[in-house]
């Protein structure tokens, strides 16, 4: 598998497209399919397949393990952090009225904000299961 | 035309129910744990469907507002299963990971097996009691 | 031209037996890889089929999770274990029983379910309206999006938690320790 020059030279090519299409489906979700949980899954894919192909070792030096502990919790801090902020400007939990100046912008900052932390965390968390998952000997 | 409309009803959902029904004969007759996990998505999947099934208006678009469309698929049940995807995902790389540690432990993954070595192991310590 | 409204059916209806027969091989088949390789299948028929019940964000994440993900998942756990599956169970009487009775009883219940695709169903007439509220609250044209993040936010939140619960879970129970010797 690590000698096969078709699919590395290929999943070289395919990887920066299925990124920025993972970047596309988190920053359109407002207007068409696609939010944090979609794309955080296509850019662990990316992430992933770049492991299948050329080894866990080179995935690693792209994605750290320790840039993953750090992220997923971070997601989760982030989402809880908007939902306090809230709290701060008057609102409900997670009410994001009063983020910024009137109702509709406020609502875009906390969405925004929101599928941000649901991207870390889905996208760390998929690529840390993988990487326990191979980096693991069989028995 | 009228026939297909009257048959699809019964048809769809007995589509689901048999997905359903699948799933959940894998989970009981199959030993092998990996094999009770994909009869677990079975059963899995085919609560998406009895999901969205419903939420479908013929004719009708995907629920992305725009001025030319005045016919929408109800959105509560796709971001209901939404959630209910990502966190099968979830549950299933559990699952996975705990038969990689039974099949590390006893040696086998099979249920049977499992069962035969513990029942052994309890006589074993019964005997030195 | 083909009208759309029996298009869709027509549609709906040729997935739905293409799924019957892909889920028959799954419960037949002897051996994991094919279970597994028949699952993605599975999964990618499941998208198809939301995309033409207009859940598009569904389809999307049932594509790249369950066809994506969940198959490289097994696959792993798969080269961790086994391959085979123990044959020759004499357990077959008593779990088509079981299936056989739950059919029945679903099947009976069944003949309250409304009509497929009809508007003027209680799920398109009762609870909050969020098509109409969607644009003047968020100005999100997404529903989807809007229902998720910010009228249901709390659940999205209870739904990051439990995938970082997992992924904490998983490293947990796969991480090798450094004193500990593999055999």
């Amino acid at each position: 598998m690590r000698r096969d020059l078709v699919l590395r030279v290929a999943s070289k090519f395919i990887l920066p497209p299925i990124m920025l299409f993972a970047l596309y489906v988190q920053f359109h979700g407002d207007y068409g399919p696609g939010g944090g949980f979609q794309a955080g899954v296509i850019a662990a894919a990316a992430i992933i397949l770049y492991g299948l192909v050329n080894g866990l070792a080179r995935a690693q030096k792209m994605v750290p393990q320790a840039l993953l502990e750090v992220l997923m919790p971070s997601g989760v801090l982030i989402y809880a952090a908007v939902g306090v902020a809230g709290l701060m400007t008057g609102e409900n939990y997670l009410g994001y009225d009063h983020l910024a100046h009137d109702a509709v912008h406020g609502q875009e900052w906390g969405v925004f904000l929101v599928e941000a932390g649901v991207f870390l965390t889905v996208f760390s968390s998929m690529i840390a299961i993988f990487y326990a998952f191979a980096g693991r000997r069989r028995s | 035309m009228n026939l297909i409309t009257g048959l699809m009803a019964d048809a769809t959902n007995i589509a689901t129910i048999f997905l359903m029904v699948a799933g959940l004969y894998v989970v009981i007759a199959r030993g092998n744990m990996v094999k009770k996990l994909v009869g677990l998505s079975l059963f899995q999947s085919s609560v998406y469907l009895l999901y969205l099934l419903p939420g479908k208006i013929l004719g009708g678009s995907a629920p992305i507002l725009d001025p030319k469309l005045t016919v929408y698929a109800n959105p509560l049940p796709h971001v209901l299963i939404l959630t209910a995807i990502v966190v099968g995902i979830g549950t299933l790389a559990l699952g996975l990971t705990l038969v990689v540690r039974i099949k590390e432990a006893y040696g086998t993954f099979e249920e049977d097996e499992i069962i035969a070595r513990d029942g052994a192991k309890a006589g074993e310590q019964g005997d030195v009691a | 031209m083909m009208d759309p409204a029996f298009a869709e059916q027509a549609i709906t209806l040729v997935i739905l037996l293409l799924l019957a027969a892909v889920t028959v091989g799954i419960v037949r088949v002897r051996g994991l890889f094919a279970a597994v390789v028949l699952l993605g299948a599975y999964s990618f028929l499941m998208a198809t089929l939301f995309v033409v019940l207009d859940a598009v964000d569904v389809a999307m994440t049932e594509a790249s999770v369950g066809a994506g993900i969940s198959t490289v998942l097994f696959l792993g756990a798969l080269y961790l274990t086994d391959t085979k599956e123990a044959t020759g169970k004499a357990r077959e009487l008593a779990p088509l029983a079981v299936a056989a009775i739950t059919a029945a009883v679903l099947i009976w219940g069944m003949s309250d379910l409304p009509e497929f695709g009809s508007a003027d169903q209680p799920i398109h007439a009762k609870g909050a309206d969020y098509l109409a509220r969607s644009l003047p609250d968020t100005g999100i044209p997404n529903v989807v999006t809007s229902v998720l993040a910010s009228y249901r936010g709390f659940d999205t939140l209870g739904e990051t938690t439990v995938v970082f619960t997992a992924g904490i879970g998983v490293l947990v129970l796969l991480r090798r320790r450094s004193g500990q010797g593999k055999s």
